[in-house]
């Protein structure tokens, strides 16, 4: 079970022939994932980590059929690339670029929106599916499976709590990273609400930090009823006002964004809030027992 | 990136967007000089912070002589905790009214969002606190851009005065143009004033520049230097680290943002105060590794460093010989904690043992330990 990816994930790697794609398309193989094709354009009809290549998305899902793609193409083409994949009429795109500019992503997700495709991230670790599938750059050696769903803005926060997880004898369901830019295809809420209708997923770790509204509206999302326990991290509680942590979308402007605010929203909707990785995950196990 | 506000009054001019004459200038007598062409002037402080006018540098001059002894009392001392450089010297207007325009991205509904308020001149934050009913917002669809029927409505809806009306709307229209050409993240223009003569003027300017673009907005990257205020920043930028100074003793390092956020939280909470942020993405190079070292220490407060790294799919072992050999390199006389979790965290622990690195299991731990250490 899981979410967004899983046995029937059938893979498209974008940006195969770069390193990172190469890379990491090995090592989604080596854990099982189905990919079917790469595309680099310019570099069709040639292989790469035995998948062949195509020059274009069409031509791939026309060739090989597929209904993922996963993005490893630099920051200036990636929005291209990922409205390619919506226009061949792939139904989830994963972006793993970082440094996408902001009014390219605008203007991709309206693209996006007209094709009914899902963008998770950009500038994400990617989802996995423990067992299943992993489409993405985490290091599946601390992931087990289970019932813990996990959702995040940040990379290497979720593998510390995937790897606190896995030491705790807890497993996950699905880990979704859904990236630490300002603008992103999916949210907090979305992620919630695949998280809700799944029944291998029994409850949710949700890792917030400072920037935007994203986590207060998950809040207002879990106040107005949600049926799993739902525990929360929030990331940046000693940034100062101004300053861009790392993500460009880490940024506490005026009076939005705080780590305070969001804090409070999670409280006010009775979700428990840890102060550290290990109070979160003591937590979970907690609520659904260590068999979970 | 954000620019200066003389900065983006050039990029306004170049866009065909009215504003007042005015010279930047940064000895004293340049202001005076300058006043003599333009008349009454105002002379206002070129600082990256909010709230200018109230920190005493925005002041009217009446005369040339008036000018210089403002641009005197302004130029070289700090406004906010920022030195002030340089001074606009701009003519002072005749203001009827004064309106708030701006278009920034909106986070929430994910398009670029065009705001206007009749109040202008005061901040866009307080008003939307005090009287969010009359700031008046118009979610721009990256398809067709702005409408003209659009901008028609906002400026009623706005209840600008009808016969500036035309002048608006093309400035309006001017501003979204501006964002798309330059991809900033926010052009604000405040106040927008009308002055008595009907004519329409940004008389101030707020300009973000996405930092992700800058590969493609050469001109504009030629402001970044002029523009950073720490110069211990300004360097690590040049290395193309991804470092933030704070203004505490324990210099952070690890792998991922949110790990490194989490870090400072965690140190901070323990009583300590960190000095900076520093990421250096995936994995630990030995080559990184050094770099980051030699960044964090460029800051003399820095009594101690704290590295806390996940081995992922750069192993645990891996990133241990990272750090050695980074290390090894320089010169440290301050203490420094490792923390390392996941992928053969253990094995990397063990190659630190007997080093002067100090190895650590738990972040809560390494935090107490390197508080400790930076103290003793």
């Amino acid at each position: 079970m899981g979410v967004l990816v899983g046995r029937d994930t059938r893979l498209i790697v974008q940006g195969i022939t770069g390193r990172e794609g190469g890379f990491h398309a090995d090592q989604m193989l080596a854990y099982g994932t189905n990919v079917v094709a790469g595309v680099t354009p310019g570099r069709g009809g040639t292989s790469a980590n035995g998948v062949p290549v195509f020059d274009s998305v069409h031509r791939a899902v026309d060739h090989r059929g597929a209904n993922t793609s996963i993005i490893f193409v630099p920051p200036a083409f990636a929005a291209d690339a990922i409205c390619e994949a919506a226009d061949a009429g792939i139904g989830l795109v994963i972006c793993i670029t970082e440094g996408i500019p902001t009014l390219d992503v605008v203007r991709t997700l309206r693209f996006l929106e007209e094709r009914g495709t899902r963008l998770i991230g950009p500038n994400c670790p990617g989802v996995m599916t423990p067992g299943e599938a992993k489409v993405g750059i985490m290091p599946a050696d601390i992931f087990t499976s289970g019932e813990v769903g996990v959702v995040s803005r940040s990379g290497t926060l979720t593998y510390e709590v995937v790897n606190l997880l896995t030491e705790a004898g807890l497993g996950v369901s699905t880990c979704v990273g859904i990236g630490g830019d300002p603008i992103i295809g999916t949210t907090f809420t979305d992620v919630l609400d695949l998280f809700r209708e799944d029944s291998g997923t029994r409850a949710v770790i949700l890792i917030g930090e400072i920037g935007g509204s994203d986590e207060e509206m998950a809040a207002a999302a879990i106040a107005a009823g949600y049926p799993k326990p739902v525990v929360a991290f929030v990331s940046g509680r000693s940034a100062p006002p101004g300053k861009r942590m790392g993500h460009a979308g880490a940024i506490i402007s005026g009076n939005t964004g705080t780590p305070q605010g969001k804090v409070r929203a999670f409280v006010d909707a009775g979700v428990y809030v840890g102060d550290t990785l290990d109070d979160v995950v003591g937590r979970v196990g907690d609520v659904i027992g260590p068999s979970g | 990136m954000k620019l200066h506000e003389f900065q983006a009054k050039q990029v306004f001019a170049a866009s065909g967007i009215p504003t007042p004459r005015g010279e930047v200038v940064s000895v004293a007598s340049e202001a005076r000089a300058a006043a003599e062409r333009l008349g009454r002037v105002v002379i206002k402080a070129q600082v990256l912070v909010g709230g200018r006018g109230k920190a005493g540098g925005i002041k009217l001059a009446g005369s040339p002589r008036e000018a210089q002894a403002h641009a005197e009392a302004m130029l070289g001392k700090p406004l906010k905790g920022l030195t002030v450089d340089r001074v606009l010297v701009e003519e002072a207007l005749d203001i009827r009214r004064e309106y708030y325009l701006s278009v920034t991205v909106d986070r929430t509904c994910k398009r670029v969002v065009m705001m206007a308020s009749s109040r202008g001149g005061m901040d866009i934050e307080e008003m939307a606190a005090e009287d969010p009913a009359d700031i008046v917002k118009l979610t721009i669809d990256p398809a067709y851009g702005p409408m003209d029927f659009q901008l028609r409505e906002l400026v009623e809806q706005a209840h600008f005065e009808p016969s500036a009306g035309r002048a608006i709307g093309a400035i309006a229209r001017q501003i979204y143009a501006i964002m798309l050409a330059s991809d900033a993240s926010l052009v604000e223009i405040n106040p927008l004033v009308v002055t008595g003569s009907g004519a329409v003027l940004a008389a101030d300017a707020k300009f973000d520049v996405d930092d992700n673009a800058l590969f493609r907005q050469k001109e504009l990257a030629q402001f970044r230097e002029a523009s950073e205020d720490d110069p211990i920043e300004a360097e690590a930028h040049r290395r193309g680290a991804t470092y933030v100074r704070l203004d505490g003793d324990i210099g952070i390092i690890g792998n991922g943002a949110g790990l490194v956020m989490t870090t400072l939280d965690l140190v901070t909470r323990a009583g300590g105060r960190p000095a900076n942020f520093l990421d250096i993405g995936g994995g630990a190079q030995a080559d990184s590794v050094r770099e980051a070292i030699e960044i964090v220490l460029m800051d003399p407060q820095v009594k101690g460093i704290l590295f806390n790294v996940f081995g992922g799919i750069t192993r645990g072992d891996e990133v241990a010989k990272g750090i050695l050999a980074g290390t090894q390199a320089l010169d440290i006389r301050v203490p420094i904690v490792v923390r390392m979790a996941g992928t053969r965290a253990e094995e990397g622990r063990k190659l630190l043992e007997g080093t002067k690195l100090v190895p650590a299991t738990r972040p809560v731990e390494a935090a107490e330990k390197i508080i400790a250490l930076a103290r003793g």
